[in-house]
């Protein structure tokens, strides 16, 4: 059983989704995002997004743009955010951790090599927002052949169409993005989200993860029935320090 | 029939134009490219939208352009003749209005009131705002502050035609910020919105619908060649930005094996400096990847960063290029060089001085090249320079850099 359906099923269990916090590498610094991230790790949450910084985030609002844009200031490289996950597995964080990144970064690395060098580090699987299925042939052999789950994403305008060809693809989970929009926190959720979950769950069977404009724990009691797992992300970097990040994640973490 | 519609063979189904191209975009956006990419194909099948296309092109823009005989400056240089497409003549001052009317002709057959834009030099940005007008849609353009700062004409010009222009503050503020600025414009309002994109860029069915919205660049100057002249150019010479204006000119031509292409990108301040955007002449820093929607060369270091541009017009001053141009390379059927700065600043003046003509800075690294080139052709050959726009937007730019 791979660790991502352990997750899954552990928060089942507990009768309430898994909870994946978004956190960037060398935000504010090298040092703090490890520790924050170690923080939520010992709070109880179940899994992480780990974001590699991009110079041009196209699917990210303000808040994680000036939060990676640090990042690459501190000169963050992806062979740090690997180093990062190498780093984390030795501090004795076990949850599931997605490495995120936008196509170029990884491109630039090598596909196979970044596959390779992601799962000896301890990742277990890639999210990359600008890569639908149509272009993924050559990342989804080099994570298959690495074991790392390559996660594709459905959006309120995915149309029945594409949502069986990311049914016919997806490992591990479906990124389900909220709303149309970019990342960041909003103060409601959509109202149309069951609906649009209810299109999801008739064709795709994995399990379906909730992410943009999460940002409370209230959001979060109202997504519990829908969804298998949800992402938190820009509020997270939004809390200055790594006590109010550990504060957060556990309110977000016991919403249900 | 005044486009030139998908006589080759590229792009493929997916938009791929040999190994580049594609369609990298968030989910949100695929079915919005779907969609777009049928509303296209129909349009391209409906003789009302080529007629209605090709009558505004008559009747408001101006079309077709001239072809211009360079008399003086062909004198000067002492080799091949000259002659130059007037794209500076079109409607608005640029090759950009081509582009803007047929996919705000598009958006209008589709439905969506509202249009955004991305704009550098400011010439898509006055086209779109010019196109919205027309046809009464609401238009929103984006623009790096870097740039407003230096194009403050163009930016007064959007807002008397109605626009809203939105000035973008992340990144280097420049074009690239633009597009990224509209692209997360498009992903929040995808559902009413059409995305206005000015060149040969950005995902599938983009760069190839750019290309044949230009081609009427080309196919007038094609047949103006063989009317006036009685035969074909040995050599077009194009600036290369994005590469819209190169390929509305190179496309008509892709077949006349006599007829060499080749595309002139920004030296900036010399390659060895770093601070240019010639994405073909510097492999240090310049190699296959995926910016904005498509796979081409990029200019990023070794770790897949984008790399800050520069140039002295604004319109050259990005760090990715056309796909097709990109491929077009592969086959060598293209050629591409650069201008520097200095270059184009020398050009911008001679022309002005020979033939009462002020180019738009972008379209003086097409002329530089034809002063590198055409004292070593002989008199009886022929350079055909795209003059893309004209220079009234640059006089400020070009003033602070000549009284330096």
């Amino acid at each position: 059983m791979s660790s991502l359906q352990a997750m899954f099923d552990n928060a089942r269990a507990e009768g309430r989704p898994a909870f994946l916090p978004y956190f960037p590498i060398g935000y504010p610094t090298y040092d703090e995002s490890l520790d924050a991230i170690h923080a939520m790790a010992q709070a109880g949450v179940d899994g992480f997004e780990i974001g590699i910084p991009f110079s041009d985030p196209l699917a990210d609002g303000p808040t994680i743009q000036a939060a990676t844009q640090q990042s690459l200031e501190n000169g963050t490289t992806v062979r740090a955010c690997l180093q990062a996950v190498r780093d984390l597995r030795e501090r004795g964080v076990t949850q599931p951790m997605m490495m995120m990144s936008y196509i170029n970064p990884l491109l630039a690395y090598g596909a196979d090599r970044f596959a390779v060098d992601a799962s000896a580090a301890g990742a277990n699987g890639l999210i990359v927002p600008d890569l639908p299925p149509e272009e993924a042939g050559l990342f989804a052999e080099a994570c298959q052949h690495a074991g790392l789950d390559l996660i594709f994403f459905l959006a309120p305008t995915s149309s029945p169409e594409r949502i069986r060809l990311v049914a016919d693809r997806a490992t591990g989970f479906i990124y389900v993005v909220s709303l149309t929009g970019v990342t960041g926190a909003r103060s409601q959720l959509p109202t149309d989200l069951t609906e649009f979950i209810g299109r999801v769950r008739q064709i795709a069977e994995q399990p379906l993860v909730l992410g943009f404009g999460i940002s409370q724990p209230d959001h979060v009691r109202q997504i519990a029935p829908l969804v298998d797992g949800y992402i938190v992300g820009s509020a997270l970097v939004r809390a200055r320090t790594v006590d109010q990040i550990r504060h957060l994640a556990r309110s977000l973490r016991a919403a249900v | 029939m005044y486009i030139q519609t998908n006589t080759s063979n590229v792009p493929d189904e997916r938009g791929y134009f040999g190994a580049y191209g594609g369609r990298f975009v968030p989910e949100t956006l695929m079915p919005a490219l779907e969609d777009l990419t049928t509303a296209y194909r129909e349009a391209m099948a409906d003789e009302e939208f080529h007629k209605r296309l090709a009558h505004l092109q008559t009747t408001y823009t101006g079309r077709p352009t001239p072809v211009s005989y360079a008399t003086r400056l062909t004198e000067h240089l002492g080799g091949a003749q000259i002659y130059l497409k007037r794209e500076d003549l079109a409607h608005t001052g640029a090759h950009k209005i081509n582009n803007a009317l047929g996919q705000a002709l598009l958006a209008q057959r589709m439905g969506k009131k509202r249009v955004i834009a991305e704009t550098g030099a400011g010439q898509h940005g006055v086209a779109s705002a010019t196109a919205a007008a027309l046809l009464g849609l609401e238009c929103h353009v984006y623009m790096g502050s870097v740039d407003i700062e230096r194009q403050k004409p163009n930016v007064f010009r959007m807002q008397l035609l109605g626009a809203n222009v939105i000035p973008v503050e992340s990144g280097t503020k420049t074009l690239k910020d633009a597009i990224n600025e509209a692209i997360r414009d498009w992903v929040t309002n995808v559902r009413t919105t059409f995305y206005l994109l000015g060149s040969a860029l950005g995902p599938h069915p983009y760069p190839m619908m750019v290309r044949d919205f230009q081609s009427v660049i080309g196919v007038e100057a094609r047949q103006q060649m063989l009317d006036q002249v009685g035969r074909l150019p040995d050599l077009c010479l194009a600036c290369v930005g994005g590469g819209s204006n190169a390929i509305g000119l190179f496309h008509a031509f892709r077949d006349d094996e006599t007829v060499d292409l080749i595309g002139v990108e920004a030296g900036g301040r010399g390659i060895a400096s770093g601070e240019h955007a010639a994405r073909f002449s510097d492999p240090d820093v310049s190699r296959p990847g995926v910016l904005q929607g498509t796979r081409s060369f990029v200019m990023q270091n070794e770790d897949g960063q984008i790399l800050n541009t520069h140039s002295v017009s604004a319109g050259l001053d990005y760090a990715s290029v056309g796909p097709e141009h990109a491929y077009l390379r592969d086959l060598e059927r293209a050629f591409y060089t650069y201008a520097t700065d200095e270059e184009a600043l020398h050009a911008f003046q001679l022309l002005s001085e020979l033939e009462g003509i002020i180019p738009a800075l972008e379209s003086a690294h097409a002329v530089a090249e034809a002063i590198k080139r055409a004292p070593t052709m002989p008199a009886d050959s022929i350079i055909l320079i795209n003059m893309s726009g004209r220079g009234d937007k640059d006089l400020d730019t070009a003033m602070k850099e000549l009284n330096r």
